[in-house]
């Protein structure tokens, strides 16, 4: 049973360099699809693993102020109010903002920080800011305040490069500084991170703080960590993009097997059949065909994915990711592979293309093998 | 060497290289652990919201804290000015909210 399955697949890949030209296109354009696709799904799950254990840093409830549909400063007054609700352990106001840097065209997150205790006129940066501007530890760096004059400042550290994924273009300032930058009244912040002795207060305190101050906007940690989890998910714009540009080119492949064989292919079954093959050794036959194409076309598809995913950093991908940015942070994922995933995709693309491979190759091995090769001779 | 035996050899050196790839995927969640621990603690110290991957944008920066946007904000034809954009969706939040 073996031995003849062995020689059925014999005759297939004979059949298979008979054509040579034509299924080792087929064989790189099917590898390139899966490979494309197998892409996008280790990228976005990597991202998505890395987000949810990364952000499970951050605060467990942010709290902005809302005027006209834009956030706005928020006063220093609500900080209080928020305080004073049963349950709440902390409030800390934050200050950020963007600042653009036209010598580079960068748009950087800039924050003031107390905890590093940074002299007044010195600033901490990350890794992306350091390699944009060719500086490092000593340097001066110049920032336009809100006049427009020219403020220099030291740059005392530099964030380690394996913080890229979450501080590459951070610029950490004294809070003096940054309000005398900005011109921003002590009596404001950016926004609130508020703690709770118990977390599973927060839902509760968020829509305390809804009830009482109705121009806010209460952020949960969880909120920010299912985002995060749908921005990459499959209802991504891009995503879809590409699984439809998939879909299609599968649909083709499909076609072209499905709406029928080559009169070469014809002639070729009834001469088989002619010779005393089976139906079911025919369709033995193109089951191989098929498989043969599709699983070496997914295993290697899979193959090159994870290396130009986790070995040569989504490469393909930098132009679409980067888009406008001037900084684009320079980050390593760590390999996260979802089974089902993969799963999924071998179901998308071994099994309907196996199968689209056997169906007109039994419309053409039911007939009588005198009638095909007359009418295809 | 008989075909089959070509093709079967093909298949199991393919199946070798995901395994050493999923043996390096392993090793590397190991090895990188404590990196994410810092990149986490960086997180919580700084009190940040947001992963660094795109900077072009305040809702491609920080999608979970931005505030709301809506197509053709940045220019009348522009449906959407970012290449990022079309990446990255709009917050849950605001799907929850415009359901509620």
């Amino acid at each position: 049973m073996i031995e003849k399955q062995r020689y059925i697949i014999d005759f297939t890949i004979s059949a298979l360099l008979r054509r040579k030209g034509k299924n080792i296109t087929l064989l790189v354009s099917y590898t390139l699809v899966v490979a494309l696709l197998a892409s996008v799904m280790f990228l976005t799950h990597s991202l998505r693993t890395e987000a949810a254990f990364v952000l499970q840093g951050s605060p467990p409830l942010i709290v902005q102020k809302l005027v006209a549909g834009r956030f706005d400063y928020i006063p220093v007054e609500y900080g209080k109010k928020i305080g004073a609700f049963r349950g709440v352990d902390s409030v800390k106001g934050r200050l950020w903002g963007y600042y653009f840097d036209s010598f580079t065209g960068a748009n950087y997150t800039i924050m003031a920080f107390e905890e590093m205790s940074l002299a007044p006129g010195s600033i901490t940066i990350g890794e992306g800011v350091a390699r944009i501007r060719k500086i490092a530890v000593g340097d001066m760096f110049p920032v336009t305040n809100y006049r427009g004059e020219t403020i220099l400042f030291t740059v005392a550290s530099v964030l380690s490069s394996s913080s890229s994924l979450v501080a590459s273009d951070l610029i950490l300032m004294p809070e003096k500084d940054f309000r005398s930058l900005f011109n921003i009244s002590p009596a404001y912040v950016t926004d609130f991170a508020v703690t709770a002795g118990n977390a599973r207060e927060l839902p509760t305190i968020a829509r305390k703080i809804t009830k009482t101050l109705p121009d806010t906007r209460p952020i949960l940690r969880d909120e920010i960590l299912r985002t995060y989890d749908s921005l990459f998910s499959w209802r991504s714009g891009i995503l879809i993009v590409i699984l439809c540009s998939v879909i299609i080119a599968f649909l083709i492949f499909s076609w072209d097997r499905a709406s029928g064989l080559s009169a070469e292919e014809k002639y070729e079954i009834g001469i088989l059949k002619a010779l005393g093959w089976d139906t079911s050794d025919v369709l033995m036959m193109k089951f191989w065909e098929g498989a043969a194409i599709s699983l070496t076309s997914f295993l290697g598809g899979l193959v090159l994915a994870y290396v130009h995913v986790f070995f040569a950093s989504t490469t393909l991908f930098t132009p679409v990711l980067k888009g406008w940015s001037v900084l684009y942070p320079d980050f390593r994922l760590v390999p996260a592979i979802d089974a089902f995933q993969v799963a999924a995709l071998f179901f998308l693309s071994v099994v309907p293309y196996t199968v689209a491979t056997i169906i007109p190759v039994w419309r053409a091995a039911t007939i009588d093998p005198d009638t095909v090769m007359r009418a295809y001779r | 060497m008989r075909k089959s035996d070509i093709l079967f050899f093909i298949i199991i050196l393919q199946l070798f290289s995901i395994c050493l790839l999923a043996l390096h995927a392993a090793n590397e969640q190991e090895a990188s652990l404590f990196r994410l621990m810092e990149k986490q603690e960086l997180t919580r110290q700084f009190g940040l919201t947001d992963l660094c991957i795109v900077t072009e944008a305040r809702y491609t920066r920080h999608p979970a804290v931005t505030d709301l946007h809506s197509a053709f904000q940045d220019a009348p034809m522009s449906f959407e000015h970012f290449p990022s954009g079309s990446f990255i969706s709009p917050p849950l939040r605001w799907m929850r909210e415009k359901h509620d």
